[in-house]
């Protein structure tokens, strides 16, 4: 099992993220990940889908988003040649104890500290999964209260982008 | 010039050559049912009993045109009852516009009054579906709506129209009809990879689905199996594509496929499918289907290569215009030894089946083919019927099978069979079953109305037989809920329904029968009584491989 990363380009219409999930939901493959926003045009949105499967189910879903009419433009995102990205904000217990350590990790991460009262500390960190990963990792050390995580977003690196992928 | 919305949707069908509109009036789409009153001239439309009939025959219209099928249909309980209709045309990739009315937009939302969100519920079973938000937008979207609809891998497209937006008023500009988007060949360097794998095989299959009859190869299929000595086969939905008569075609594969086709097609090296899907029908046991077969797949749908099973070439582009770019990279061959087995296959079925005069459905299909003629079209509904029709049928052109294959609704035969009778104008046939025919008989009320000529043979054998079949070879006889024991009169039903009909018990019978139901004008019902311990054979049992083949069933 590979972990996949794919942009879909769609008009921007009521009910068009329905139309794309309808179809994993249909076909009963399986979403890990999915941000939703506007592009650059107010005509398009981008979807960005992470799941997992083999070759030949990321063929399948590729082949079947196209047979969508609202979708422009599919790219595959692969770590080595995209930049892809999570916000995270993780809220833990503001205990005198553990503090420093929470703190020095917060450093250690290049992560903010985004609130802070007597009884908690929000944290912000932005990064690839895995280093979002390792970070909530460390936090379970302490007394984590409440996680909420973005899921990916993905550009290619370089000047390309998904419009000329289109239909490759 | 300045019109209503609901004046806007007949204009623009119009417009599309769209001649008949089948479907059923209600509350939010009278509107548009006032503007079909209104260009009544222009545009016919048939009322059916009940709108699941008004599917079936805009998609009937469609299979046997080769048209866009067009259905109206209320909100609510209206919109709901073309759910299967559209389902089973989506299943078997057959152009189609379901037209919705539905309440005024300031009422979406609030489950007013037969509100239902059809575009939810239709959002899996389309190629895409439209909720109009405004009056500007209605003659493009229908017009998108046909494009869409007849486009590459045809199907339904639903359009759901509140009636705010049917009474609201735009000017209109007439357009000329849209065409389906322009077809494309497979990229040349799969091709030349297609070239190979067929110049280096031993064993060539050809096996075709409904796809060859939308894209009209049949020329090229032909040339290439000449070209590479090569046997024909074909699913369900492929049936008529090729005339049945064909020396090179071994006819319908599969589960209940003809013996010759199946084993030809399993003992090839190389298959080279057209527009067919490989669904679990036609391949039984995937892990076990053609194991040493190089697969080389045609589809003008790329997510069918490679999605049940494996394609050593998968080649994505409309089979005719593919087809003639891969001909001449073709080695003509003889292959007297593979000609020979396959000879064999079919020699292996044919004497397996010793001449009767009983009233067997084989027998009773065989006698109705000497009524047909190259243009009469045939419908089915779905169980045993259908496959002794697919088995035993004869077709000499296109287009004139019409049964469901994938989603394999029992009741289409009936709303089907009125379709390609309006959209052909020749005498049509329904073959059915006392099951299937209890499920939408009702269109039999359509049928007298427009005095559509339409023989209906059912085949009675007072059981529900695909079911009772299986439960006797897989579940010991437990024959729970088949028996249908009903005690209808078919006849008298016909009669009552202000039709004709006659029960028949003999060949001959039978055949005196089917000359007065195809003199009369109007639905003619053939009660054909056949034994119910009647299998459909051969079967490949579900799950199982070519190994597993039941050719008889022991008494």
């Amino acid at each position: 099992m590979k972990q996949y990363i794919v942009a879909v380009l769609v008009r921007n219409q009521a009910g068009v993220l329905n139309r794309v999930t309808s179809m994993f939901r249909r076909r009963q493959f399986n979403i890990d990940m999915l941000t939703v926003c506007e592009t650059e045009s107010p005509d398009y949105s981008r979807i960005t889908i992470r799941f997992h499967g083999d070759p030949r189910l990321k063929q399948q879903i590729i082949d079947q988003l196209y047979k969508l009419p609202i979708v422009c433009s599919i790219q595959e995102l692969k770590p080595d040649t995209a930049v892809c990205r999570e916000l995270l904000l993780v809220k833990v217990a503001n205990d005198p104890s553990t503090r420093s350590d929470i703190l020095a990790a917060v450093e250690a991460y290049e992560a903010k500290s985004v609130d802070y009262t007597r009884d908690s500390i929000v944290i912000q960190l932005t990064g690839d999964t895995g280093r979002i990963d390792a970070f909530i990792n460390l936090m379970r050390d302490y007394k984590i209260l409440e996680i909420c995580r973005t899921g990916v977003v993905a550009l290619e690196r370089g000047s390309g982008t998904i419009r000329q992928d289109a239909n490759s | 010039m300045l019109l209503s919305g609901s004046d806007i949707v007949v204009r623009t069908l119009i417009e599309q050559g769209c001649e008949v509109v089948f479907g059923y009036p209600g509350g939010q789409i009278i509107n548009v049912y006032d503007s079909l009153y209104k260009y009544q001239d222009e545009l016919r439309h048939v009322l059916t009993a009940h709108e699941q009939g008004a599917t079936h025959a805009a998609d009937g219209y469609a299979r046997a045109t080769g048209k866009v099928g067009v259905v109206i249909a209320t909100s609510g309980p209206g919109a709901t009852n073309l759910v299967t209709g559209i389902a089973t045309a989506f299943l078997d990739s057959v152009p189609m516009v379901a037209i919705t009315g539905n309440v005024p937009s300031y009422q979406i939302g609030t489950d007013s009054f037969q509100e239902i969100d059809i575009t939810g519920i239709t959002l899996p079973i389309t190629k895409h579906n439209y909720f109009v938000g405004s009056v500007e937008t209605l003659a493009d979207t229908i017009r998108e709506a046909f494009q869409l609809a007849m486009s590459g891998r045809p199907g339904p497209v639903l359009i759901d129209i509140p009636k705010d937006v049917q009474v609201a008023k735009c000017e209109y500009e007439p357009r000329l009809p849209v065409g389906p988007e322009p077809n494309h060949a497979a990229k040349d360097v799969r091709i030349e990879e297609a070239a190979k794998c067929i110049n280096d095989a031993q064993r060539p299959f050809i096996y075709f689905g409904g796809g060859l009859i939308t894209s009209r190869a049949q020329d090229e299929l032909l040339a290439l199996a000449d070209k590479i000595d090569a046997p024909v086969g074909c699913s369900l939905m492929g049936i008529s594509g090729l005339p049945t008569d064909h020396p090179r075609f071994l006819g319908m594969q599969g589960m209940h496929g003809r013996y010759a086709s199946s084993m030809a097609m399993h003992h090839a090296d190389c298959i080279i499918a057209l527009g067919a899907r490989f669904n679990d029908r036609v391949t039984g046991n995937r892990a076990k289907f053609a194991v040493n077969t190089k697969i080389v797949h045609i589809d003008v749908d790329g997510s069918e290569l490679g999605k049940t099973v494996n394609a050593a070439n998968g080649l994505r582009g409309d089979i005719k215009l593919t087809l003639q770019k891969l001909l001449p990279l073709i080695r003509p061959t003889k292959r007297p030894q593979w000609h020979e087995e396959v000879e064999g296959f079919r020699n292996a079925e044919t004497h397996d089946t010793v001449p009767s005069t009983d009233m067997t459905p084989k027998n009773a299909i065989l006698t109705l083919n000497k009524h047909l003629n190259e243009n009469t079209p045939v419908a089915t509904d779905v169980g045993q019927h259908q496959m002794w029709a697919a088995q035993n049928l004869f077709f000499r052109r296109s287009r004139r099978f019409l049964s469901s294959g994938g989603l394999g609704t029992m009741g289409f035969g009936m709303g089907a069979a009125i379709g390609a009778q309006t959209g052909t104008g020749e005498h049509a046939v329904l073959i059915t079953g006392d099951g299937s025919f209890g499920m939408c008989l009702n269109e039999l009320a359509t049928a007298v109305t427009y005095k559509v000529p339409l023989v209906i043979l059912i085949l009675n054998n007072g059981v529900l037989g695909m079911v009772r079949q299986w439960q006797t070879l897989f579940f010991d006889k437990h024959y729970s809920n088949t028996i249908l024991d009903r005690k209808t009169n078919f006849v008298r039903l016909a009669e009552a329904f202000g039709g004709q009909g006659e029960a028949v018990a003999s060949l001959e019978e039978l055949d005196q029968a089917l000359s007065r139901a195809f003199a009369a004008n109007g639905p003619y019902v053939i009660d054909c009584a056949i034994d119910k311990d009647e299998f459909v054979l051969p079967m490949l049992p579900p799950g199982g491989s070519m190994d597993d083949i039941i050719v008889k069933v022991g008494d």
